[in-house]
């Protein structure tokens, strides 16, 4: 994906995910100017814009833990040329996912009917609520995942080696050190 | 509280080897054997308890949980499939009100399924509580449903409904020449131990159960091998689904399987021998015992046989607990040790180091009772039929999409397209030969020959029509082996169930590309890296489908290099039901192709 | 670190092409770690007898693979271990065990010293590949002073080993079969509190991933000090090359 003129268009999101992926590429400091030099950046929590357009690439934080995350996934896997999953929860469900040996209706009750402190609680049916899944997934459960970048969050030396590879057209390589899954 | 364990313990004389038959006695009384009966045999054969409840765990026929009054289990061979038994099991399933597995609410009945129980001439089948019964129908399954709900004992039950047929439809020369029960023992006698093994050596005979090594080799090695005991094990564990010749062995010629195992124990210097009988055959115990005891009354077994002072051999039938693995001949040695049905690493192999660390020959039924006719008729006899390096005649268990399914013995070289034509089958779409681990073959390939050289075989052949779907197929055998892998080793606990999740994906419509890709990476896994046979081969059936069978496939895949392998839309559901929602946005569609 | 390799010496084979001397009636993977050449490996332990189930040690043995832990070395035996096929073969492997168990480095206490997320690094592996299981399988706290977390438990049996024949003690032990297979305590009652264990005992210290812990110690080494985020386990598992002295068991933290 080297294109040696024009900027690569770059998208991000967090799907069931807490940001700190975002906040470790933040953590890249002055090496920030550097990258966006090379890059535009499409949708992404830095933006704020709200809808995906045709990118080179899209960084995909978290994991799939309900509808609205699904529909942005294939939302980014249609408009991204390559898919970068980054982070625990988007790698293999993460932490979210430590809630898959429970049963999601007995995780709404609780929360929204049993649980400490309710009073006449209610579950809310708004149909702007997305539902949640039964259980917890990593991407590549749901689309094709091309490159994959674990930990939580990836150091940011670690995101910095993984996308000047990526953007030099190299196969992204992490030795010890940066390699890390927790 | 716990039970009175006296009577089974003195029967198997506390004897911590006989461990799994212990438990079977228990289940067989008891249905299962609760947590307190653990204890209390762990204590009474000063065994760790762990080892005890790890043992019942690791076999399908020791439940540890109660499974009701009856237990059903529908054999699911794909077999039993293509007769109907998923239909019959529902509709049993909807009398009682049980789901697959589950227990009724009054502890009346569980009904389930088991790997195929070797009546896959005449399936459906099903074992309840341990027995078999063949050939089910509606009017059948009905009548069975019937005696459950009024609590009649299994023992009053009908007695046709039990009947076995042997189904053998074709003899050769081992089926067809007689021997008089001890003329192959006085044959060996007036060789001696070492020219009874060179004869069978100069017969060429291999062994029936698969791999084929040469049986006079293997009991020259034992003979040679240091120690004093010496063991003669029957392998008689016939789990290889689609296989049943053993079965119809076992039936009609027990005389001459026990002849053979007798004949070996003088060639390697034998005194003890086990029978290592499927829990499947359970119609077979009674008349083997009876063919014992008849031949310790004529002095063919027991001490000084045939009057020679010093031949002294007998004959333990050791019945399985249900695990597929244990006809690996390590594993079935573990099993008689009365531990978990795990391989044991090799070397050393059984011949230097088997049951109890002693030199040990595990031999194939067919093996041994071909054995038998080769010390009685000269090494010539079995040479004067095969191909090749496969001498001799061979058993096939046919069955699937055939007029006539059953045993038949067939020189080896013979084509599959003379099987297919004997047993009379028809649009032929695939030819299972050997079982789920043995070859897949298409149509193009009916002028192969079934031999140690070219389409190697344990005895199965299963024939599928061109009304049949590969892809499900395919999901059975994956089951099968995601079921009986024993866990030991990475590659075969782990690539089984992947395999059987992928395989399950494709048949359902969920699969795609990337799983196509997956079956053929995790099928090589396996075949690289896995401890036994059981994994080595548990992706034969994969490769060889997609091979041959890729139509099949990619009829079912999307355009998609990847979708879930799994109902999107369905994983919404349990948040539905308790949001009671049910608009546009509580779904989730499939994917547009592109 | 080469071996001083003398090519009349009988008691030589190769690994990828370079010679590794080796003792009577050592194993390929021992002889190999104790030239200095890394295999990598999960079920194998110094003090114990091999045990050949995680096959991460798989090499070719002129020709054919094989578990090198299992595997007596022979004079002139031609195997491989470091081509791309066998890294490739133990990077499928790891990601079995991975997609198999409840994984979550980020909330393990043995995260940094555990052999199998090391090994991973150590080949490469940035995801699991397969869909994740997720497993249900309940901890077990009912011990004062030790937890068992069952979700990563890779079933290498070093636990049951040590237990057995180490303390003598059998406190742990296997049951169900296939995917099913799980450790199990030596109690009626299911729970490790009711069994014999003590926080002396060998099948303390063996475990290579997070299941057998020490309460209240899980964090005394922080996140990024700990072992292996110091050295690779490449590192060091040769680190003791040469000499004959089997290398300190680790204990941690």
């Amino acid at each position: 994906m080297a294109a040696d003129h024009q900027k690569l268009r770059v998208a991000t999101t967090s799907l069931a995910g807490c940001f700190g992926c975002h906040m470790s590429l933040l953590d890249i400091d002055e090496r920030l100017l550097e990258l966006l030099e090379r890059i535009e950046l499409d949708r992404s929590p830095l933006t704020d814009v709200k809808r995906v357009g045709p990118c080179d690439l899209g960084i995909v934080e978290g994991g799939l833990c309900n509808a609205e995350n699904v529909h942005v996934l294939r939302e980014f896997r249609r408009n991204c040329r390559v898919l970068l999953a980054i982070g625990a929860c988007a790698v293999n469900g993460g932490l979210p996912a430590q809630r898959n040996h429970l049963d999601v209706r007995d995780c709404l009750q609780t929360v929204y009917l049993t649980g400490a402190g309710i009073r006449r609680g209610f579950i809310p049916n708004d149909p702007e609520l997305p539902l949640p899944l039964d259980r917890v997934h990593p991407l590549h459960d749901v689309v094709k995942v091309d490159y994959f970048l674990p930990g939580c969050p990836p150091p940011a030396d670690a995101i910095w080696k993984f996308l000047n590879d990526l953007l030099a057209g190299r196969t992204p390589t992490l030795g010890h050190g940066l390699i890390h899954y927790d | 509280m716990s039970r009175d364990l006296s009577a089974i313990l003195a029967k198997y004389e506390q004897d911590p080897l006989r461990l799994v038959q212990i438990l079977r006695s228990v289940v067989a009384e008891d249905g299962y054997v609760s947590k307190e009966t653990i204890t209390a045999i762990a204590e009474r054969l000063a065994l760790p308890r762990g080892r005890v409840e790890g043992v019942a765990g690791f076999y399908a026929f020791l439940p540890t949980e109660d499974v009701g009054r009856y237990r059903v289990l529908f054999s699911d061979n794909v077999t039993d499939r293509m007769a109907g038994s998923v239909e019959l099991r529902e509709r049993m399933q909807e009398a009682f009100g049980v789901r697959l597995g589950e227990v009724s609410r009054d502890g009346l009945v569980s009904i389930g399924t088991t790997s195929c129980t070797g009546l896959c001439d005449q399936g459906p089948a099903m074992l309840i509580n341990g027995r078999a019964i063949p050939r089910l129908t509606r009017a059948r399954v009905g009548a069975i449903s019937a005696m459950i709900h009024g609590r009649a004992p299994i023992e009053t039950w009908p007695l046709n409904l039990f009947e076995v047929h042997s189904n053998v439809l074709r003899k050769d020369a081992l089926l067809s020449t007689p021997l008089e029960p001890g003329a192959a023992i006085d044959a060996a006698l007036a060789r001696g131990p070492e020219s009874t093994i060179e004869e069978v050596k100069r017969s060429t005979l291999r062994g029936r159960g698969g791999a084929g090594f040469s049986t006079g080799s293997k009991w020259e090695l034992c003979r040679a091998a240091p120690g004093e005991a010496r063991y003669v094990v029957c392998n008689a564990d016939e789990g290889e689904p689609g296989t049943f010749k053993d079965r119809a062995l076992l039936a009609d010629y027990a005389d001459l399987v026990f002849e053979g195992m007798t004949v070996a124990a003088f060639a390697i210097g034998a005194k003890r021998g086990f029978l290592y009988l499927r829990a499947e055959y359970p119609f077979l115990l009674e008349p083997l015992e009876a063919t014992l005891a008849d031949r310790r009354r004529r002095g063919l077994l027991g001490e000084a046989i045939r009057g020679v002072a010093g031949f002294d051999f007998d004959i333990e039938i050791h019945v399985g607990a249900g695990a597929y693995v244990c006809g690996e001949e390590s594993a079935l040695i573990e099993s008689l040790e009365g531990k978990r049905g795990i391989p044991r690493n090799r070397p050393p192999y059984p011949v230097t180091h088997g049951y109890r660390q002693a030199p040990t020959i595990v031999n194939n039924v067919e093996t041994l009772a071909l054995a038998a006719m080769v010390v009685r008729h000269g090494h010539q006899w079995l040479r004067a039929r095969g191909a090749g390096k496969s001498a001799g005649t061979k058993l096939m268990s046919v069955s699937g999409d055939v007029e006539r399914p059953g045993v038949y013995e067939l020189p080896f070289g013979v084509t599959v397209r003379e099987v297919l034509e004997a047993a009379g089958a028809r649009s032929v779409q695939a030819v299972q030969v050997g079982g789920p681990s043995g070859t897949l073959l298409s149509p193009s390939e009916l002028g192969r020959r079934l031999m140690f050289d070219d389409v190697p075989t344990a005895g199965a052949f299963m024939v599928f029509d061109d009304s049949r779907d590969i892809l499900q197929v395919l999901e059975n055998f994956a089951t099968f082996f995601a079921h009986e892998s024993c866990g030991f080793c990475t590659p075969c606990r782990v690539g089984t169930a992947l395999q059987r999740r992928m395989a399950s994906a494709l048949a359902k419509g969920f699969g795609t590309r990337r799983d196509v890709k997956d079956l053929a990476r995790v099928a090589r896994v396996m075949r690289a890296s896995s401890h036994c046979g059981l994994g080595a081969t548990a992706g034969n059936v994969a490769l060889d489908a997609l091979e041959k069978f890729r139509p099949a496939f990619d009829r079912r895949l999307g355009t998609l290099e990847v979708m879930p392998t799994f109902d999107l839309d369905r994983s919404l559901a349990p948040a539905r039901e308790v949001a009671g929602r049910d608009d546009e946005q509580a779904h989730l569609r499939r994917e547009e192709e592109r | 670190m080469e071996p001083a390799a003398d090519a009349h010496d009988p008691r030589t084979f190769t690994m990828d092409g370079r010679d590794v001397p080796f003792e009577a009636g050592q194993t390929v993977l021992r002889a190999a770690l104790a030239a200095g050449r890394y295999v990598p490996h999960l079920c194998y332990h110094p003090e114990f007898d091999p045990h050949g189930s995680c096959k991460l040690c798989t090499v070719k043995l002129n020709g054919r693979t094989v578990a090198s832990c299992t595997t007596l070395a022979r004079a002139g035996d031609e195997v491989e271990s470091d081509t791309p096929e066998l890294q490739e073969l133990r990077r499928n492997l790891v990601q079995f065990l991975f997609v198999e168990g409840n994984h979550f480095c980020p909330s393990c206490e043995r995260s940094g010293s555990c052999t199998l997320q090391a090994v991973a690094y150590d080949l490469g592996v940035m995801a699991e590949h397969f869909s994740p299981f997720f497993p249900d399988r309940p901890i077990d706290a009912s011990h004062p002073d030790v937890l068992l977390d069952f979700n990563r438990c890779i079933l290498c049996e070093l636990c049951v080993r040590a237990s057995a024949e180490v303390d003598g003690k059998h406190v742990f032990a296997l049951s169900g079969r296939g995917a099913q297979k799980h450790l199990i305590v030596n109690a009626e009652s299911g729970r490790l509190a009711d069994t014999r264990l003590a926080v002396e005992d060998k099948a303390m210290d063996v475990c290579p991933v997070g299941v057998i812990l020490r309460k209240r110690r899980g964090f005394l080494v922080p996140i990024g000090e700990r072992k292996y985020d110091q050295r690779s386990i490449r590192e060091i598992a040769t680190a003791n090359a040469g000499s004959s002295a089997r290398p300190p068991a680790a204990r941690e933290p």
